[in-house]
């Protein structure tokens, strides 16, 4: 991996995970992380939208797709409905045209394609205009 | 000693075990989270173990579920991609698409191949990890 890692630390961005996997919980996690981005993880779209009610509010969210109780397009839907303006980015593995149609028409800002890597994270931040490179 | 530790590692890219994602894990292990790979290995098995478990399961049911089948693959695959698991992700991807037929005369002969051969990548990939990671 060539170039340097940006440090977003100073701008206090924060960010929910939304995934089902504990492994792709730990990994981007960590990547936020690395990043300088607080970040909280949640383990399916229910939970994405009870830490909403609670009150918590995030700059960016990473939503899955496939995931138990309420998948990624649900929860997605709900937010929006919710009246949550949060920059909401699918990461999924499935990338057939259909399914990113629909999860983005649910209401995303962006989408990327697993795995998740430190240049894709910034790719994201980049698009969504959270993160202007000087 | 750290000569043969690169040259086994080189060994599981050559081989196809592992691919850039696992580049970029261990990039992202620093001072704040040394053992960052490990940790993240350590979970991938436990996981994995409890999928194949239940897979196994499944399968020796007897009567296809390929719904349930489908998701299984689906998550061991989600979790083989975010770890750089190259093989194993492949052979989910192929068990997958034998779900998906959910032709239960040919998968019966099929799957019980390709499940010995995504075990047997995993049990690979498993412990040439670990042996890395114990020479380190």
């Amino acid at each position: 991996m060539a170039g340097e890692v940006p440090n977003l630390e100073a701008s206090k961005l924060t960010a929910l995970v939304v995934d089902d996997n504990f492994v792709n919980q730990s990994v981007h996690h960590k990547l936020l992380d690395r990043l300088g981005i607080k970040n909280d993880v949640v383990s399916n779209g229910q939970e994405a939208v009870d830490v909403h009610c609670s009150g918590r509010n995030y700059d960016l969210i990473l939503m899955d797709m496939d995931m138990p109780i309420m998948n990624g397009i649900q929860a997605t839907r709900r937010l929006r409905e919710m009246g949550i303006e949060s920059k909401i980015a699918g990461v999924t593995t499935r990338a057939e045209e259909e399914e990113v149609k629909e999860f983005m028409e649910a209401g995303l800002n962006d989408f990327q394609e697993k795995p998740l890597t430190i240049s894709k994270l910034v790719s994201i931040l980049h698009n969504l205009e959270l993160y202007v490179q000087t | 000693m750290q000569r043969q530790v690169a040259l086994i590692k080189q060994s599981l890219f050559d081989q196809g075990y592992l691919d850039e994602q696992f580049i970029e894990l261990e990039e992202l292990q620093d001072d704040a989270n040394p053992n960052f790979v490990e940790e993240v290995a350590t979970l991938y098995f436990k996981d994995s173990a409890r999928l194949i478990s239940n897979i196994e399961q499944a399968l020796e049911r007897g009567s296809f579920d390929f719904n349930r089948l489908d998701n299984y693959m689906h998550q061991f695959k989600g979790s083989s991609t975010s770890i750089g698991a190259s093989k194993v992700k492949t052979e989910c991807t192929m068990f997958r698409e034998y779900c998906r037929v959910g032709n239960a005369e040919g998968f019966l002969t099929i799957p019980y191949l390709r499940r010995v051969q995504m075990f047997e990548d995993f049990q690979a990939t498993e412990e040439r990890a670990r042996n890395v990671e114990k020479e380190a």
